[in-house]
């Protein structure tokens, strides 16, 4: 099931922009004889905690880095300028460059449908919108088999007008658009509901159009929370692997992604060469990472002066 | 488009575009994810019960469910247990490091899953670090079920941990001073206050955690070295399928993954409705 990720990353969002004010980040629960552990248990606990963060996520991202230098920086970057690398690289980029777009416009569109209006089948609807996170990569890859593949619904058709899709570039693009669409409307959603339509009507009263309203008003208001849903949506669209994998047919230069790429090499016991390219993929995860923490910080530090004013 | 202004269920609407964006909602929905999805299903409808029946219930196919469904039911628990732990860690104390920390506890969610597959098995085949350390143990790790098991874990520790992270922030302190002053033991309180505010979010984050599991190829495939009846994962069986040009066999797979997902997004959504709502009577604050 690709990532149920963004539920728990919107729980973040929906945190932040319910307005609840996060005093109790800053608690210091180490004060209070209440609150607190004696320091054996304290240690032991962290000590645990710590050494399994290690173990399953810090040892990991070491090792990328690690085996992709192992044979010096000449190895690694004749691994990154390599034709297939480089053509691999160009597919990951124009994928999500049609991709996070695409579910861009898609996600602020909904938003402002389900936040701005009371409609029925609304919350049927935001389930659906959930859809492909419960859905395993695999079967976002086979789905689109079905329908465009040689013996597929639209297959023959496509044959005849010699247009390919599966195993070609159109194919990659639609599965990537698959597994990321949910990204960015999961993060507007509760965002944009929270915020209510009190400045939208009070903008159309005064005679804005409604584009006038949405660039002026609404926009300004989420731009954090979309930012934060294109950072995830690109991070997912540049990484998919399984989705793309099946509707790819791996042809070398043609239509391998980086992460396919990666399994190639890999799979060639080309290990140096396979690391190097995924040592990239890794510093994309950590950017990611950083820019995520950014956003979650501007997030926090231009709703609270409104949550403070709610709260008193 | 005017047809959809009938759904609207309050009346003098102010506000411009529901027509233009629910249409173009709908409509992107539909084409992207409903109508593809819906293909698995006619698919399978080609197929009479007995043949079905006799593909998702071939001795390698069940195999495959057990392999799946076994790591990753064992994966969440683990993952519920040291997530927590982690959680607590984060809210409760001050280390060195602590942010850096809390940021990267997202790395599963940002690093692409065939990068994290090919570093786990370097960690743990018999000349990685881990595997060197494992094997003269007798351990063996990569290329065996328990490779499934490790990076099933590596996958679903962030759902745990960023659930009930928030839900521990916000928990309030009057509790446990007020279980302090009746005399409760430090650990009284953790096992009869704390962690019964806990335990939907605890629940929510191994469903999640879960659900991500039973799905997940990318990570999987390297270190599990997809032995037939041993080590391959469901997801693995479909890829089989679709290699083999057997279209139908893989939809019928298919069908019953999602049926499984189904399931499970209905679970999630009424755990994470339960976890709302408690969380909002003990731990929610007055205004």
């Amino acid at each position: 099931m690709a990532g149920v990720t963004n539920s728990v990353a919107s729980h973040t969002a929906n945190h932040v922009a319910s307005g609840v004010p996060s005093s109790s980040r800053h608690r210091d629960y180490q004060a209070s004889p209440a609150t607190r552990e004696a320091p054996w248990v304290r240690y032991t606990l962290l000590t645990i905690a710590l050494g399994f963060f290690t173990l399953f996520l810090l040892m990991p991202l070491f090792a990328v880095f690690t085996e992709a230098l192992r044979k010096g920086w000449g190895v690694y970057f004749a691994a990154l300028v390599e034709p297939d690398a480089l053509s691999a690289m160009r597919l990951t980029l124009l994928a999500a460059a049609i991709a996070v777009p695409l579910n861009l416009v898609f996600g602020v569109s909904a938003a402002w449908a389900i936040a701005k209006f009371e409609f029925r089948g609304k919350q049927f609807l935001i389930t659906l919108i959930d859809l492909p996170f419960s859905v395993s990569p695999v079967v976002a890859g086979l789905i689109y088999v079905l329908v465009f593949g040689a013996q597929g619904w639209f297959g023959s058709w496509f044959g005849d007008h010699d247009i390919r899709i599966i195993f070609a570039v159109p194919g990659i693009v639609l599965a990537t658009i698959f597994v990321t669409f949910p990204f960015i409307a999961r993060e507007l959603i509760p965002l944009m509901e929270a915020q209510g339509r009190d400045e939208e009507e009070a903008a159309t009263v005064l005679g804005a159009s409604g584009w006038q309203t949405f660039w002026r008003v609404t926009l300004p208001n989420v731009k954090w929370g979309l930012l934060y849903g294109v950072i995830l949506c690109n991070a997912r669209a540049m990484g998919e692997f399984g989705a793309v994998s099946v509707v790819s047919g791996h042809i070398r230069g043609l239509t391998n992604t980086l992460p396919l790429h990666v399994e190639i090499l890999y799979n060639e016991y080309n290990f140096a060469a396979a690391f190097a390219v995924a040592s990239l993929l890794a510093l994309l995860a950590l950017i990611t990472l950083a820019l995520k923490t950014y956003v979650e910080w501007r997030q926090t530090a231009t709703l609270s002066p409104e949550s403070r004013e709610q709260a008193t | 488009m005017p047809t959809l202004s009938h759904l609207i269920t309050r009346r003098h609407q102010v506000l411009p575009g529901f027509g233009l964006t629910l249409g173009f909602t709908l409509v992107y929905l539909s084409l992207i994810v409903l109508l593809p999805l819906s293909a698995v299903v006619f698919k399978t409808l080609s197929l009479s019960f007995a043949q079905f029946w006799e593909i998702v219930t071939a001795p390698r196919v069940v195999a495959s469910y057990k392999l799946s469904f076994g790591a990753s039911l064992l994966a969440a628990g683990i993952n519920t247990v040291f997530g927590a732990l982690l959680a607590w860690s984060l809210v409760r104390y001050r280390f060195p490091g602590r942010k850096l920390v809390d940021a990267l506890v997202d790395l599963p969610f940002a690093l692409p899953t065939a990068v994290a597959g090919i570093a786990l098995t370097a960690l743990y085949a018999g000349n990685g670090w881990l595997g060197k350390l494992l094997e003269p143990l007798g351990i063996k790790v990569a290329f065996t079920p328990l490779g499934v098991l490790v990076a099933l874990v590596f996958i679903g520790l962030p759902f745990v941990v960023r659930t009930v992270q928030p839900i521990l922030e916000d928990l309030e302190l009057e509790l446990e001073e007020a279980a302090t002053c009746l005399g409760a033991h430090r650990w009284q309180i953790i096992r009869l206050v704390i962690l019964p505010a806990l335990t939907p979010a605890l629940l929510t984050g191994f469903a999640l955690a879960f659900a991500r599991a039973v799905g997940e190829y990318g990570s999987v495939i390297f270190i599990a070295g997809n032995l037939p009846m041993v080590s391959e994962i469901t997801p693995l069986m479909i890829i089989t399928k679709l290699e083999q040009y057997d279209y139908t066999g893989a939809t019928a797979i298919a069908l019953v993954m999602l049926a499984v997902s189904f399931i499970l997004l209905l679970v999630i959504n009424s755990l994470q409705g339960w976890s709302a709502a408690s969380s909002s009577s003990t731990g929610g604050r007055k205004s």
